[in-house]
């Protein structure tokens, strides 16, 4: 056992709260390539994991997996103690799990804010009568049908929904400050590619999800804005949300995490405290490669 | 049994070469290109006229097919595809099927529109297997075939050019950074393919003894299924999707007759497409990159009308047109109304939730055929039968579409284009009730009290108020949480999966509402025309409803309006000449996606 994995042995040991997320041995292959190879991992409560690697070592394949996007091939996932790596991205979504895209994918054709809105569908209630059918063979056209009514001709509590809604909308965009509530009514095509960053993680936190999914929030954004969202994240870790983080940037992932799990060709080689992860000699010979002369 | 298998095997010989066509084309393009089933009746037609006119040997008429049919298809991309393709590949698809119907019309005033006999150039029934007849005829061809695909196989595979249009067709900007001539290579394959589909119209008409100027749409259909059925871009795929359909073909008609036929064509594609979503060769990646309408939806802001506007398009079309239109223009605006409802409806399916669906005359059938059946059977009042004729229209479609929507991309688009001629062959074939290709005559026409609705100036108010209630509805929808729902789908599942958004039944309820529009707008077609027929409602209603949408502005309800007054009531009040007509679509087309790629009801951001 090396130094690192024993420190995260006793960091979780010594927090004994079970954790939010918890994968065990996961496991997908590509055409015969095992993109990711018996990866575990947790985040507990509160926690800010981020995974970093060189690229092409598995980063947002397991994110893809943790968020149902791609099925697994194998491997358990719990959220809560609760299995979902056979559920499906709504289903996940509805469990509490919210993400973001590599490259941004925001719905060109709505509004910045029409955006978030459509983040908080997992919350409607009044607005889509009998959901609970909605996984069930041809039962489920009874909740598409009144959602259809209600979208026509919407009852008064689907009114005060819809009054909520567009509080949390507003909410969502202030904490952007100035960035994005100027341009809550411009389409998302028109966007800055930072904007659409921004409105995507707006979109993801809307619905005030248990586990935030970042795929490299920070990615094709200049110094002062990379500056902006870590202010953003760490702000979001002072409110006690749980992050799960993939990133470049290293700096940032040192300041804002609580622990590193670092993969390279699809394993898990290190996992840590960052400072622990940073001297990991593994970790250097995953990024720089192999010092000449040692076996 | 052995007769039917063979019979199979040489038509799927042809839709393999009509396929292969379809599918280069569309590898190098992503243009879908329906010109190729006309420019394989062109070849037929070509070749007739070489040998049974001129008297020219078989092998030199061949060359010509070849060479003409090869000049065709570059013109195709030269003044068709490449323009629209760069701005929307839809309206290029749109235009290839506008380029079809003028190939015909142009075929059809040069040689004639009559069905007349192929000469016999090699013998048809010289040689037998055991008690099996064929001709040399069916060898020859048959080798011929064999002997095009391989070398099309080597020259794709070794051929410097060949490898170039490989190339093209995994990712054309990783080849034009190679110093791949892009452009030049999209014209090399429109050659190929197009005589290659020339090649094919010539072999059919040997084989069937018979030659007119519009055989290639029935081929020339099987074959662009063939090739969605192989996997569209996939050389290898077309093959056996052209042999599949042409085996599939023989068999089905020799055990239950020449009706079925599209219906086991379009089931066996979906059965397949539901198994593997990118056909049996083709490959969809796990995560969609970019939705298909990414650079096709909402580009631009749509033109408000804002509370005056309304108020003035209100006073024109509901009190200053019937007030002064005569009779010819009221009956033409109840044509423009109609299309107007069937489009605007059509825009929650193309444009909110992003399919772009090539069916729509399907549920157009369903609603008008219930209208009227329910009128003419059970004697319900129309103000009745209207709203049920959509109604049935929704379920019918829902049912029938119920297996498209784990479809994807250009598929689903296919899919849906064969659930619109299903639907038709359904209600040809379901013939106690609907009198199969007689069609419903005598549909009665509205009445209030004792009073009959029947004069256009009653039909264009009744159109008009229809209308204005479904642009409601439809407004009322798209601005909804419903509403962005289905706009999320639309922009990009894979974001709206991650979101919490079931994509497959939010598209499912889009098509539903268009549906029930669309058999709205059927129901009131079939109680003004009094007389429906299943070939009323073809491939060219389906495509006429996506090009008025097209034109208007797919996210706006109020640009089928203006896509309807441009493409039905412009033409039809100057008069336009079907052939001219469909040339004045194709330009529309052009000039709109040229100037205004989000529609004509959009302004560019």
């Amino acid at each position: 056992m090396t130094e690192t994995q024993a420190a995260t042995a006793q960091t979780v040991a010594g927090t004994a709260i079970p954790p939010l997320l918890s994968v065990r041995g996961l496991r997908r292959t590509f055409a015969g390539l095992a993109a990711v190879d018996a990866v575990s991992f947790d985040v507990a409560p509160g926690e800010v994991v981020s995974i970093i690697g060189p690229n092409g070592s598995g980063k947002t394949t397991t994110l893809n997996l943790v968020t149902g996007a791609i099925p697994a091939d194998a491997g358990e996932i719990l959220l809560d103690g609760r299995r979902i790596d056979r559920l499906d991205p709504a289903r996940i979504a509805e469990a509490g799990i919210a993400r973001t895209f590599q490259n941004g994918r925001v719905f060109g054709a709505l509004s910045v804010a029409d955006n978030v809105a459509v983040g908080l569908h997992t919350t409607l209630r009044a607005g889509r009568p009998a959901r609970r059918l909605s996984t069930w063979f041809l039962l489920r056209w009874i909740p598409l049908l009144a959602e259809l009514a209600v979208a026509l001709v919407p009852t008064r509590a689907a009114r005060r929904e819809q009054a909520r809604i567009e509080a949390a909308v507003a909410a969502e965009l202030d904490r952007f400050g100035q960035r994005l509530a100027p341009r809550r009514d411009d389409f998302a095509y028109t966007l800055s590619y930072a904007n659409r960053r921004r409105t995507e993680i707006a979109r993801a936190l809307a619905p005030r999800p248990r586990l935030l999914v970042l795929d490299e929030p920070t990615a094709g954004m200049n110094p002062s804005e990379t500056a902006e969202v870590l202010d953003q994240l760490l702000q979001l870790k002072a409110e006690g949300q749980a992050i799960l983080l993939v990133e470049h940037k290293i700096d940032l992932v040192m300041t804002v995490s609580d622990r590193v799990v670092v993969i390279d060709g699809g394993r898990v080689i290190s996992e840590g405290r960052p400072d622990a992860v940073r001297r990991d000699p593994l970790v250097a010979e995953a990024y720089l490669g192999r010092r000449r002369g040692k076996a | 049994m052995l007769d039917t298998l063979i019979a199979g095997l040489l038509h799927g010989n042809a839709y393999a070469l009509v396929a292969v066509g379809i599918s280069l084309i569309f590898g190098v393009t992503n243009v879908v290109n329906f010109a190729h089933m006309s420019v394989f009746g062109l070849g037929a037609m070509c070749a007739w006229f070489f040998i049974a006119d001129l008297r020219w040997p078989f092998w030199a008429t061949l060359a010509v097919v070849v060479a003409v049919t090869g000049l065709t298809g570059l013109l195709i991309n030269l003044l068709v595809v490449r323009p629209l393709a760069r701005y929307l590949p839809i309206a290029a698809l749109l235009a290839t099927y506008a380029v079809a119907q003028i190939l015909d019309s142009v075929s059809q005033w040069v040689f004639g529109p009559r069905v007349r006999p192929f000469p016999e150039v090699l013998p048809t029934d010289d040689l037998h297997i055991g008690l099996m007849r064929f001709g040399t005829s069916d060898v020859v061809m048959l080798a011929l075939t064999i002997a095009v695909m391989a070398a099309l196989g080597l020259y794709l595979k070794f051929g410097k050019s060949g490898r170039a249009i490989r190339a093209t067709s995994q990712d054309p900007e990783a080849a034009l950074q190679m110093g791949i001539p892009v452009g030049r290579i999209q014209h090399l394959s429109f050659v190929i393919a197009s005589a290659l589909g020339g090649v094919a119209g010539v072999f059919v008409a040997l084989y069937t003894g018979t030659v007119s100027p519009t055989s290639g749409a029935t081929a020339g259909l099987t074959a662009f299924v063939a090739a969605t059925l192989g996997g569209l871009g996939s050389i290898p795929g077309a093959v056996i999707g052209g042999f599949v359909l042409g085996v599939a073909e023989a068999f089905g008609v020799s055990l239950f007759g020449g009706s079925v036929d599209d219906i086991i064509m379009f089931a066996i594609l979906i059965l397949v497409l539901l198994v593997r979503p990118g056909g049996l060769l083709g490959r969809v990646p796990v995560l969609a990159p970019e939705p298909m309408t990414g650079t096709f939806l909402g580009r631009g802001r749509p033109i408000r009308l804002g509370r005056w506007g309304l108020v003035a398009v209100l006073a024109v079309g509901g009190v200053v047109i019937p007030v002064l239109g005569s009779r010819t223009f009221l009956t033409i605006g109840t044509q423009v109304l109609i299309y107007a409802i069937i489009g605007a409806g059509f825009t929650v399916t193309a444009g909110q939730s992003g399919v772009i669906a090539l069916g729509q005359a399907g549920p157009i059938a369903l609603g008008a055929y219930a209208s009227a059946l329910l009128a003419l059977l059970a004697h319900w009042p129309f103000w009745v039968s209207l709203p049920v004729g959509g109604l049935v229209a929704a379920v019918g479609a829902s049912v029938l579409g119920s297996a498209l929507w784990r479809v994807k991309g250009h598929y689903i688009s296919i899919a849906t284009l064969g659930m619109g001629i299903v639907t038709v062959a359904i209600l040809r074939v379901a013939e106690p009730l609907t009198r199969g290709v007689y069609g419903l005559y005598g549909i009665p026409t509205p009445h209030i009290g004792g009073l009959a609705l029947d004069t256009p100036l009653a039909f264009y108010l009744i159109d008009f108020l229809v209308l204005v209630g479904t642009l409601a509805v439809v407004v009322r929808l798209r601005s909804s949480h419903l509403g962005r729902v289905m706009s999320a789908v639309g922009s990009d599942e894979v974001a709206a999966y991650a979101s919490g958004i079931r994509v497959r039944d939010y598209k499912a309820l889009a098509f539903a509402v268009s549906a029930f529009f669309a058999g709205v707008g059927g129901a009131l077609l079939a109680h003004q025309y009094t007389y429906i027929d299943p070939d009323l409602f073809g491939l060219t209603m389906s495509l006429l409803v996506l090009t008025i949408v097209v034109l208007g502005g797919v996210n706006v309800p109020f640009g089928a309006v203006i896509g309807s007054i441009v493409l039905i009531g412009a033409l039809e009040v100057f008069r336009v000449t079907p052939q001219l007509r469909v040339i004045l679509y194709g330009l529309a087309l052009i000039l709109v996606v040229r100037f205004r790629p989000g529609g004509a009801w959009v302004r560019r951001a």
